[in-house]
């Protein structure tokens, strides 16, 4: 997908301004920021979940699918997880949708009897799984990950992030990994962009970001990492 | 259903809901006859024994009349209320199933329909569709959708902004599909429990119109209708009115309890009644540690029902000590700290072998004497500043009120500790941002101010729970930086809360490690990286990505969850997720030294296959 000139106003404020950013098929682009960058509002516009002014080309809007931060939040607490994750698959025949709503389970790795279990049921990281799996469901050409790790624990977060990329791998993904965590963004992505009050600051091969970064803020923002004392 | 037996209010509206419902039922096949027998010798009659209600002006038994009507009664309310109902449902969803504009349109008609007056608008449809029982349904029905149009509305907006929503528009789901699989369902509970009540209003509104002459009209009869005939003669037979009049109050206060006594049992949280089993600690008889801040012995935080998140901790915490306690949500750090701080929500209780704060046993001060304390020599620092600060209040009055309640200061002199304190955590021009209010403040801002206010007494202990868990990164590293001068400058101990490994290993000297509500490990911060013993803390430290991670491999990732605290079992809490778990984890692991300021509660702490398992 090629994003030119975005923007994105809130009556008088500005939340994203003139971005222009590059996802190649198949890459996975993070976008790393502090809370009030934008970083979300892109998120959204990709998706359609606001108005903006600008022009987006190369992949069907229809075909962009999102992973939200709370996946507490993300599923309906009255439909279990099977008619959550079939919700995507009205394209199908209706006899072919269950074979696939286990197909898409195995994908994230769950059990096909999650398909009859409810939300609540489910620990954080499975509903995240979950929501992984519904999304896939759309075989979206685009798929964008907002912050889909901070609302989880520190012990599933791995393994989150592990299926992420191995589904990424797998399905040869084009995805827009959005979070505030540097290190988790270098883990996962190709090429890292950096936004700072809503303008992009940085943009480059995500070692080069990390190791040689070319920008102030940047610096800034590695130098505020927690690292393990070693 | 049980909850609702549980209530005296509840008791009570379902007998006479099942009292109404039952002479429904029966009431016209066994008394129908006798409404209807014309007498014109018995006409208007009062009470007596052969009428105990009195008769009609054509000798009709009033009682049999009464009973015979509750039917219709019953039947007409019912009907208005569907009406009523199904049309402010179709109302209330709308605005979210229509495009914007539109939806506009229909929120903004069904608030003109609010504010007019609802017995006017009853009155005026039943007037304008014709005279009689149809019309007054109607009437009724029209009166009741506005407010519950208004109701379904404020539901479905906050639904409707729910992410679940978001993302079925996401993936192409028709609007009307979403109405129905996502709004509705979600809203479902409240309304039932609306219609119950709306059923109760309905059939006194209906007995109001027929009575007002508006509604059911002769031949046919109900209570309102029954009223009416009656209340010509109330000065001379007051029993031919009355009767009717209680079947009408009798019945609707039946709904309108069910309807309030369903809200309430929906409201209560699931906490319910158990009893509590406290554990019972004998206080520690060893020799107090003198030169300890806090001195924490068996710490325990138990739940009715016999759920205890926190089970048995032990601290110490040197001066000038900054400790981190790090666990996944529901490890019990946080209840830990609460524990500590005296500030366990009912209906937990604390009970502790020793809990020593700067020398003095906690547990033996009264209330008044333990607040002081507390309040003086510890400060608490939360992970959400917003939610420690007054919004309406100025921040520098915040503060100096710590001042004015715990150490009896004057205004004047309150006030200017608050802006020097203001000016110890680093707030640039503290004079004029001690008089503006937490709004003014931005988030790094707003934790100085929460973390100036510890500041005001002299703090011996500093908690601070997550609290840079809602900061940027940034701010976050400028916190961590304020905590460890302030430590510096008092002298102060801290605690210090997170669920990050790698912020704890920046700030703390000593780490203790939680999971299912014990302490696991304990150990020098120098040893995390390298030198932790067990398994969960090992997992924990290679589950972090940082800024050296080698892409190619994956993360270390524990299989498996966390235990909730009812679920621990008596083994090992870890062992279902550990890949050395063995027979000998079926016994719990007692925490033991394991080296310099090191321990361990692990069967397989140093030894060989632990080095190899968590490679």
């Amino acid at each position: 997908m090629i994003i030119e000139n975005l923007t994105v106003r809130f009556g008088s404020f500005t939340a994203v301004e003139n971005l222009t950013l590059e996802i190649p098929p198949g890459s996975v682009v993070g976008l790393v920021g502090e809370s009030g960058s934008g970083k979300s509002t892109v998120a959204k516009a990709i998706c359609g979940l606001v108005r903006y002014e600008g022009r987006m080309s190369g992949v069907d809007p229809k075909r962009v699918q999102l992973v939200f931060q709370d996946p507490y939040a993300s599923l309906n607490p009255r439909m279990t997880v099977g008619a959550s994750v079939e919700e995507g698959l009205s394209a199908l025949p209706r006899g072919r949708r269950k074979d696939e709503v286990e197909r898409l389970l195995s994908l994230v790795s769950l059990p096909p009897e999650f398909a009859g279990r409810y939300p609540r049921e489910l620990s954080g990281g499975q509903r995240q799984r979950v929501a992984i799996a519904r999304a896939l469901g759309a075989r979206p050409e685009l798929l964008v990950a907002d912050e889909i790790t901070s609302a989880l624990d520190v012990s599933v977060q791995g393994a989150v992030l592990n299926l992420i990329r191995g589904l990424q791998a797998e399905l040869g993904l084009s995805m827009l990994f959005i979070s505030h965590n540097l290190a988790v963004v270098r883990y996962v992505s190709d090429v890292v962009a950096v936004m700072h009050r809503g303008r992009l600051v940085e943009i480059g091969p995500a070692e080069r970001v990390v190791g040689a970064p070319e920008h102030a803020y940047t610096r800034e923002l590695l130098a505020a990492v927690p690292r393990l004392r070693h | 259903m049980r909850q609702l037996l549980r209530t005296p209010t509840g008791v009570i509206g379902l007998a006479l809901v099942a009292a109404t419902v039952i002479l429904a039922i029966v009431g016209p096949p066994i008394w129908g006859e006798a409404a209807e027998t014309i007498d014109a010798g018995a006409a208007l009659q009062g009470a007596s024994a052969e009428h105990l209600l009195g008769t009609d002006n054509l000798g009709r038994d009033i009682l049999a009349r009464v009973l015979a009507a509750t039917r219709f009664s019953l039947l007409l309310a019912v009907l208005a209320t569907v009406i009523g109902v199904g049309l402010g449902l179709l109302l209330g969803v709308l605005p979210s199933v229509l495009p914007r504009r539109a939806a506009r349109l229909v929120t903004g008609a069904v608030n003109a329909l609010v504010a007019f007056p609802a017995l006017l608008l009853a009155m005026f449809t039943a007037v304008v569709s014709g005279l009689g029982a149809r019309g007054a349904v109607l009437g009724i029905g029209m009166a009741i959708a506005p407010g519950f149009a208004r109701l379904t509305q404020t539901l479905a907006a906050s639904v409707a902004g729910a992410d679940y929503v978001a993302a079925a528009r996401l993936l192409g789901v028709p609007r009307w599909k979403i109405a129905t699989r996502h709004v509705l369902p979600n809203i479902a509970e409240p309304v039932i429990l609306n219609v119950t009540a709306v059923l109760g209003t309905g059939l006194v509104a209906m007995a109001g119109m027929s009575f007002l002459g508006l509604g059911v009209q002769p031949p046919e009869y109900d209570w309102g209708r029954l009223l009416n005939e009656g209340f010509g003669r109330i000065y001379l037979d007051p029993v031919v009115a009355l009767g009717p009049a209680a079947a009408i109050i009798l019945a609707g206060l039946g709904f309108n309890m069910v309807g309030e006594a369903l809200a309430k049992s929906a409201a209560r949280t699931s906490a319910s009644a158990g009893p509590v089993s406290a554990a019972e600690v004998a206080p520690d008889d060893s020799a107090p540690d003198a030169d300890a801040v806090l001195e924490v012995k068996d710490l325990t935080v138990t739940f009715p029902g016999g759920v205890t998140p926190v089970r048995g901790i032990s601290l110490t915490l040197a001066p000038g000590e900054i400790v981190g306690l790090v666990g996944e949500s529901g490890s019990g750090k946080s209840l830990s700290a609460f524990a500590i701080g005296g500030l366990v929500p009912y209906p937990g209780t604390v009970t502790s072998g020793r809990l020593r704060l700067n020398g003095t046993e906690l547990t033996e001060l009264g209330q008044a004497k333990r607040r002081k304390l507390l309040g003086t020599s510890m400060a608490m620092v939360f992970q959400d500043p917003m939610a420690s600060l007054n919004p309406a209040l100025t921040v520098g009055g915040q503060l100096a009120e710590v001042a004015t309640v715990h150490q009896g200061a004057k205004r004047s002199a309150a006030w200017a500790r608050a802006v020097d304190r203001l000016k110890h955590v680093r707030i640039p021009d503290p004079e004029k941002r001690a008089r503006q209010h937490p709004h003014e403040f931005s988030g790094g801002m707003r934790q100085r101010a929460v973390i100036a206010i510890g500041l005001m007494g002299s703090p011996k202990l500093i908690i601070a729970d997550e609290p840079t868990t809602a900061l940027d990164v940034t701010v976050q590293r400028q916190i961590l930086k304020l905590l460890r001068e302030v430590s510096a400058d008092t002298g102060a101990a801290a605690l210090f809360i997170s669920h990050d490994i790698a912020v704890v290993s920046e700030l703390c000297h000593r780490v203790v490690v939680m999971y299912a509500g014990r302490i696991v490990e304990e150990l020098p911060v120098s040893e995390l990286a390298g030198g932790a013993a067990h398994p969960y803390t090992k997992a924990l430290v290679a589950s972090l990505p940082d800024l050296d991670t080698d892409k190619g491999e994956p993360l270390a990732a524990i299989p498996g969850t966390q235990p909730a605290p009812a679920e621990a079992g008596t083994g090992c809490a870890f062992a279902a997720r550990c890949a050395l778990a063995d027979q000998r984890c079926g016994e719990r692991p007692p925490l033991k030294e394991f080296g310099k300021a090191h321990t361990v509660a692990c069967w397989h702490a140093g030894t060989v296959e632990i080095e190899v398992a968590t490679r």
